[in-house]
């Protein structure tokens, strides 16, 4: 199918230097108009408590000038380029190449990732940057199993995260457990929360779906805002016990590693821990996944992605099949919230906002739902992105937005890479247009 | 009894300003099928845009606090408006045939831009404004010495809300448009056929429900004093809950709704407990999304193959 065939109207569409400038122009009154009050005017209150304001309007002129400039362009490339499609966004010899690097590139990954310890051993920043890369790969990969497997729309991730991080902290600081009891006890009761979010929404369709997930995690944390004689309320909960190697801990006692070990004590050693203990809990995630997929279980969750009516018709159990699917990611979440209250020491009900759940799904949709390898990728794209604007952190969540919906115009189906079905049948039937709804065959 | 009566009228005019947030998420949801996630945020923005238009205009020497009045309502309805008519113009057009999360996730990612937006061009702390319009009515001197109070602010967010309900009712049921909207939300394939511009309807639908978003930022603005950025996510949520309650898709269901979720909020902070009124509103939306999928006015969902 050549551009030019699937699409006729476009070649009667008018692309003369009239048309661009006219575009532009609209455009940059519209600009004009949305920017004029809320970029031209900035408010502030004074220091009687009233409110002052002064103008910007070289700011503003600044900002229309760049959307006029900016239409033109777009307008321009768009035209060079030609009708959008996913053929020409990404050139043939490009894709076989990816599909080729793809096939290497996640050993290559693998075996970089364990050797990140070794090669930056002095480098404690980058060791803490790729531990909390590590546990974002491993948050994608927990919500991979719901959003990307299952195709349930899940805006409240960070609830079974946050659940997770205060098991492990509530159940280590008040009854002294070790961080390997809690860490299976963080993953059921993260899972029995799935569930018990999961049974109220079955029936749900995807929009619905999503914002009941978002009330439930809000209410999550309004609750441990306000629970204050159990969660310490906003102040969080500190002291949380560091994790130990088996029962040997990681310090510069008599008793710790280091001493048992006969070598200096440095306070690397318990971050080399930490970066491989979370290094094995996401590719737990990651095997768990794989094989989970290849079950009739992982079957029934793509099917269900696919289309959930032919699901039904098909005899598949979709209450089991979606329980399963979020009791699963949300034991994944729960594992790494646990993770993340033994990293911090402290955890607060500021980690899990709404913006973090976001973020998890950001990292999902931006790797191809489903795709592990692509997963993998994003999360060290936007974490390795955030941390490259640290500087201007007040817009880096309004670059985050804009990606957002970019990302949705030209590549829903994700940046990285998309996982097709497992199984799915190769050649097109066709079928009576009599037996097809209207314009749906 | 007079405690009672008091909270009523506080959740009645809470709600009112529920109501007019929710009408957006309702007549969206009824006609592209798409949660507006964005539309919090729309309010955010209508709320800011009569704060400075106010600003603007007292600086600029006008006394009479009516005209104001008048003026801030016309300008700040006006350029939200733009703002839900730009929103659906660059996030939600291109992908009316994508898959279906698509447009969820682009209106998730165009609230973050619009939340940010005015944090990075306000600035991030509350933005108070003195009481514009004072004085009220004593109805009821009670016998502990506390009266029930009608606020001159109240009755006005009230009357305002009666009379841009009238006329939102009037244009869906009377009007060329509106009669586009209604086709447009039972079928978009044969309205198109039988010459109706489904573009500009699906556009108008997003302008019309910015414009009440924006009264009712206005409203907000005069009855608590203040915005702040992040007003728009929990209020969206909420208003969300009043469409879902009162049937989503349907109009007077959203208004409603709106009353209900105010009713309830006022009454849940007066005599249970304050901190937990959002979780309580939060609740409200799972219970009735379990129970009652349809909302108080909606009609069934039939799912088609």
């Amino acid at each position: 199918m050549s551009a030019t065939s699937a699409r006729p109207s476009h070649a009667a569409l008018p692309s003369g230097g009239a048309f661009i400038l006219k575009k532009a122009l609209i455009s940059a009154l519209v600009a004009l108009v949305l920017f004029s009050l809320m970029i031209g005017v900035r408010t502030e209150a004074g220091p009687q408590g009233g409110l002052i304001y002064w103008t910007r309007f070289g700011d503003l002129a600044a900002l229309v000038a760049t959307v006029f400039g900016g239409s033109i362009i777009v307008e321009l490339l768009r035209q060079w380029w030609g009708p959008i499609d996913k053929d020409s966004l990404v050139p043939k010899p490009v894709q076989s190449a990816m599909s080729f690097a793809g096939r290497w590139l996640a050993p290559a990954l693998l075996v970089f990732a364990f050797l990140v310890p070794v090669i930056f051993y002095d480098q404690r920043y980058i060791l803490d940057l790729s531990i909390l890369v590590l546990t974002y790969v491993m948050l994608g990969w927990g919500l991979n199993v719901v959003v990307g497997l299952a195709g349930l729309l899940d805006l409240g991730y960070v609830a079974f995260y946050a659940v997770g991080a205060y098991s492990y902290a509530l159940l280590a600081t008040n009854f002294g457990l070790s961080f390997w009891v809690c860490l299976p006890l963080a993953g059921i009761l993260a899972a029995f929360w799935g569930v018990l979010l999961g049974f109220p929404v079955l029936r749900l369709r995807g929009d619905y779906l999503a914002i009941v997930t978002l009330a439930f995690g809000e209410i999550i944390r309004l609750v441990i805002i306000n629970w204050q004689s159990l969660t310490g309320g906003p102040n969080g909960v500190s002291g949380i016990p560091r994790p130990t190697m088996f029962g040997i801990p990681l310090d510069n006692s008599d008793s710790g590693l280091a001493a048992r070990l006969g070598i200096e004590f440095s306070p690397t050693h318990r971050l080399v821990f930490l970066f491989y203990l979370i290094l094995a809990m996401a590719l737990l995630t990651n095997w768990v996944t794989i094989r989970l997929r290849r079950l009739p279980i992982g079957r029934a969750w793509e099917a269900l992605r696919e289309d959930e009516v032919a699901c039904r018709a098909l005899g598949i159990n979709t209450t089991t099949t979606k329980l399963t699917a979020f009791a699963t990611g949300a034991m994944f979440g729960g594992f790494a919230g646990a993770f993340f209250a033994t990293r911090q020491g402290f955890i607060s009900p500021e980690s899990f906002t709404f913006q973090e759940s976001a973020l998890v799904l950001a990292i999902v949709v931006l790797g191809g739902m489903g795709s592990q390898l692509g997963v993998a990728l994003a999360a060290l794209t936007m974490i390795g992105g955030f941390e490259l604007f640290r500087g201007l952190d007040q817009y880096r969540m309004l670059v985050f937005g804009i990606a957002m919906v970019l990302l949705m115009i030209w590549r829903p189906r994700g940046l990285i890479g998309h996982r097709a079905p497992t199984v799915f049948l190769e050649r097109n039937q066709a079928i009576s247009s009599d037996l097809v709804k209207e314009g749906h065959g | 009894m007079d405690y009672f009566a008091q909270q009523l009228i506080n959740g009645l005019v809470l709600g009112s300003i529920y109501g007019l947030i929710a009408i957006g998420y309702t007549m969206v949801y009824g006609i592209v099928g798409m949660i507006n996630f964005a539309h919090g945020d729309i309010f955010m923005i209508g709320g800011f845009i009569a704060l400075i238009s106010f600003l603007v205009l007292v600086s600029l020497g006008l006394t009479a606090i009516p005209l104001i009045l008048l003026i801030v309502l016309l300008v700040s309805m006006a350029i939200t408006a733009l703002y839900g008519w730009t929103i659906e113009r660059i996030a939600y057009r291109p992908l009316r045939h994508s898959f279906r999360l698509a447009p969820m996730l682009s209106a998730i990612g165009m609230s973050f831009v619009l939340t940010n937006f005015s944090q990075v061009s306000q600035g991030a702390r509350v933005k108070p404004v003195p009481p514009i319009i004072t004085g009220g009515y004593t109805l009821h001197e009670g016998s502990q010495g506390f009266a029930v109070q009608l606020s001159n602010i109240q009755i006005m967010v009230v009357l305002a809300t009666i009379v841009v309900l009238a006329l939102f009712t009037w244009l869906v049921s009377r009007t060329r448009l509106g009669r586009d909207m209604r086709a447009c939300e039972q079928d978009q394939t044969m309205a198109a056929l039988l010459g109706v511009d489904v573009d500009r309807t699906i556009s108008m639908t997003f302008v019309i429900g910015a414009a009440l978003a924006a009264v009712a930022g206005m409203m907000y603005l005069l009855y608590y004093g203040l915005v702040d950025f992040f007003m728009g996510f929990v209020a969206g949520i909420k208003a969300f809950t009043a469409a879902v309650l009162g049937g989503i898709g349907s109009l007077p269901g959203a208004m409603l709704g709106g009353l209900a979720i105010g009713l309830i909020e006022t009454f849940w902070s007066a005599y249970f407990s304050v901190e937990y009124k959002d979780v309580a509103a939060f609740s409200i939306l799972i219970v009735v999304l379990i129970f009652m999928p349809t909302g108080l006015l909606g009609r069934p969902e039939v799912e088609k193959v």
